[in-house]
């Protein structure tokens, strides 16, 4: 049987359903929607069931595209997610609100149970709830109640689940009828109507006293004041950022030397031949470009899910909402944005939460702007070799201050951009936040690991497949060539080592970047060099540029190959002596400063990352947005680009 | 007669109970969080430039947009004056 678990946001839902699934969870999609549908398996005396997750909503009609799935799935008997039963979870410390949702599911006729949650919070309140004068107003449901925080409560939700009592037509407010999706007029008379009833019984619930200013309130008057509101949320990310930067280098270390050894180890105990070369040079780094990102991901949602659990995560979005606003974004639009320093992916999913369709398509436009760390591979090679290691007024380093201002170009431009789609973006519905701010509480560690693990894995899967497709598309045209021309380079090249006499490894490679040139890459990157030349690149630069499409740091490995050069993976050494030496025609430096610095600026901007254009076209459920997406990058990189170039030489 | 007072004009700390809430597409939404009329509000804090305004709303805080505030008359309780 199919079990809908429903109720009010931040009622301890997702708590009941861990409880209750542990880690049998498994996620899907609701039709339609790009809201995930999380499913879980669910044991009971009766046999196995599966529950259903809806997303949390304060009534059965939606507020915005993603709710419909509850109207949809419990008002239609023809629907595929159409439950056989519904659990709705409610907050004890605020019931009248909570009893709109469950009154109206309990009149749509389903088998019910009422998991009165958050009983704890309740008592601390002083509120005292009458189960019986409850049951006596919903015959026909169960109710019961729990503490899912702590875990207490699950034997008696799986009872009520094998003791599920019979409808028989018994409605709490008989007069009116649920209303259709698209009629507001009466879908307002239906909400008034109902809790006039439900105002009719708060005998179910009794006050002893009001409790004096609660300790959420005080904390509040530091945590939203205007100084030191501001102050900390920016303490707290500096914190943050340190934390990753810090502690994911480590780890990100550790997986780039693993995925190295292992694809040579695979190289030496495969029989030579094309399939090996897949396996070598296209699957393995494919996936290890995927799993490299996993610790910095991890640590940014560690972070944000603490500040989720705790409740300060909607005091930001509230002092945080007026600011964005004029730019055509929500409160909530931090989070993503936050997110996408760490990778876009992540930032755009997590726009989710974002109930204005407007202002969530600016922010899913504006995210990757945010310079993502797969760039800063690209920004440290660039920098060491343009860039002057000197000190200006005494001790401020010229490098990491470069640093410091590709960040800001992109942090800077996404806010411009968003202004700009504002007068693009058109909508008849009127931006709204309407934000529940819950009590400040300590985090939940279960449910923080639990949502690490999502996360991680939904990167894993939805990047990681297209970042380990394109790997291998992007080998297959490094590998192969037109006709005969890569192995006549090849010989040209052997025989080149020859008369200068190299030793064996510094012909293989001399060789390798023989092979790269004349591959379909090389010839694409040869192709385009009269369009990248006005910003001061080569067909080398123009080479790596294509191969960088499946994520960014690829740039530096591609260059290493082209340079014929033993990349160490964390100096670049080699690689930028020989850079450095690198010639025009007319004797001057390639990589001059105005050179090094156009390629930066065509770094912050271009949408280099396939990956997050595939996860932006399913958030957006079109093509549209991630073509003007690439689009407008792609401009602005270009111009940013073509006109650093012109001012610094 | 006392002129019409906006949810969005109240000052903090002080409390008013709703008396109706103007027509538009957010009424159904406001009146969903538990703003119905007699509802008993207390303004707590604003944000820093005075907007969003965060309420208590008997027993749980609710942060609306200025804009969302103003869609709604309140009064003032018969023991409390401004």
């Amino acid at each position: 049987m199919k079990i809908a678990l429903l109720g009010n946001p931040n009622t301890g839902k997702s708590s009941v359903f861990n409880m209750l699934t542990g880690m049998r969870q498994h996620v899907g999609n609701f039709p339609g929607v790009t809201v995930d549908k999380k499913v879980g398996k669910l044991v009971s005396d009766t046999g196995t069931h599966e529950l259903i997750d809806f997303p949390g909503t304060y009534s059965v009609y939606p507020r915005s595209k993603d709710e419909e799935v509850v109207y949809k799935s419990l008002c239609d008997e023809k629907s595929v997610d159409y439950p056989g039963a519904a659990i709705v979870v409610v907050d004890a410390s605020n019931l009248e609100r909570n009893l709109l949702l469950f009154t109206q599911i309990y009149d749509l006729q389903l088998p019910v149970i009422m998991v009165l949650n958050m009983t704890d919070v309740a008592r601390k309140q002083n509120k005292i709830h009458d189960v019986q004068a409850l049951e006596k107003l919903f015959p026909e449901a169960t109710i019961l109640e729990t503490n899912a925080r702590i875990r207490t409560g699950k034997q008696r939700i799986l009872d009520a689940i094998a003791n599920l009592k019979e409808r028989k037509g018994h409605k709490f407010q008989p007069e009116i009828e649920i209303a259709s999706v698209d009629d507001i007029p009466s879908q307002e008379k239906e909400t008034e109507a109902r809790f006039r009833r439900i105002s009719e019984i708060s005998h179910v619930e009794k006050v002893k006293e009001k409790p004096s200013e609660t300790r959420s309130n005080k904390l509040d008057r530091i945590l939203v004041h205007p100084i030191f509101g501001y102050l900390i949320f920016a303490v707290i990310l500096v914190i943050i950022f340190q934390f990753i930067y810090a502690f994911a280098q480590i780890p990100m270390d550790l997986i780039d030397g693993a995925f190295a050894s292992f694809s040579g180890w695979t190289n030496s105990v495969l029989p030579e031949g094309i399939m090996t070369d897949l396996v070598t040079q296209g699957i393995i780094p494919g996936i290890g470009g995927v799993v490299i990102f996993i610790p910095q991901i991890a640590l940014l949602f560690f972070f944000i899910a603490i500040l989720e659990e705790t409740g300060y995560l909607s005091r930001v979005v509230f002092i945080m909402d007026r600011l964005m606003r004029p730019l055509g974004l929500n409160g909530k639009s931090v989070v993503p944005l936050l997110s996408s320093v760490a990778c876009a992916i992540p930032g755009v999913m997590s726009a989710r939460t974002i109930s204005d369709w407007k202002e969530r398509m600016i922010t899913i436009m504006v995210a990757p702007l945010m310079s993502c760390s797969a760039r800063i591979p690209v920004y440290t090679l660039l920098i060491a070799l343009v860039i002057p290691n000197e000190k200006i007024f005494g001790f401020m380093n010229i490098q990491g201050l470069v640093l410091f201002g590709l960040y800001a170009l992109g942090t800077i431009s996404a806010l411009l951009i968003a202004v700009l789609l504002k007068w693009f973006i058109k909508t008849r519905e009127t931006g709204f936040l309407m934000l529940e701010m819950p009590a400040y509480k300590a985090p939940h560690w279960r449910n923080v690991g639990i949502v690490l693990w999502e996360k991680v894995r939904l990167f894993v899967w939805d990047a990681g497949k297209i970042i380990v497709a394109i790997s291998i598309v992007l080998w297959a045209m490094a590998t192969f060539g037109p006709g005969d021309r890569m192995e006549k380079a090849a010989v040209l090249a052997h025989e080149q080592a020859i008369t200068q006499q190299l030793s064996e490894e510094d012909e293989s490679r001399l060789v390798a970047s023989a092979e790269l040139e004349n591959s379909y890459i090389g010839i694409m990157g040869k192709a385009i060099e009269p369009v990248i030349e006005p910003l001061g690149y080569d067909w080398k630069i123009g080479i790596s540029l294509i191969t960088s499409f499946a994520a960014r740091e690829v740039f530096v490995g591609s260059m290493a190959t082209i340079y014929a050069v033993q990349d160490d993976g964390t100096r670049n050494a080699p690689l930028i002596e020989k850079m450095r030496e690198e010639k025009r025609s007319d004797g001057t430096a390639v990589y001059s400063l105005a050179a090094g610095a156009s390629l930066m600026v065509f770094y912050v901007f271009a949408m280099q990352c396939m990956a997050t254009l595939a996860v932006v076209k399913r958030e957006t459920k079109s093509w549209k947005w991630p073509l003007i997406q690439i689009g407008y990058m792609g401009v602005l990189a270009y111009l940013g680009a073509w006109i650093t170039f012109i001012l610094l030489s | 007669m006392m002129s019409e007072l906006l949810l969005s004009n109240i000052r903090d700390g002080q409390s008013v109970i709703v008396r109706s809430i103007e027509e538009s597409k957010l009424k159904v939404k406001l009146m969903e969080m538990g703003l119905i009329e007699g509802k008993r509000l207390k303004v707590l804090f604003r944000a820093p430039f005075g907007d969003p305004i965060a309420f208590d709303v008997e027993g749980y805080v609710l942060s609306l947009r200025k804009d969302e505030a103003s869609l709604i008359t309140v009064e003032y309780q018969s023991s409390e004056t401004p």
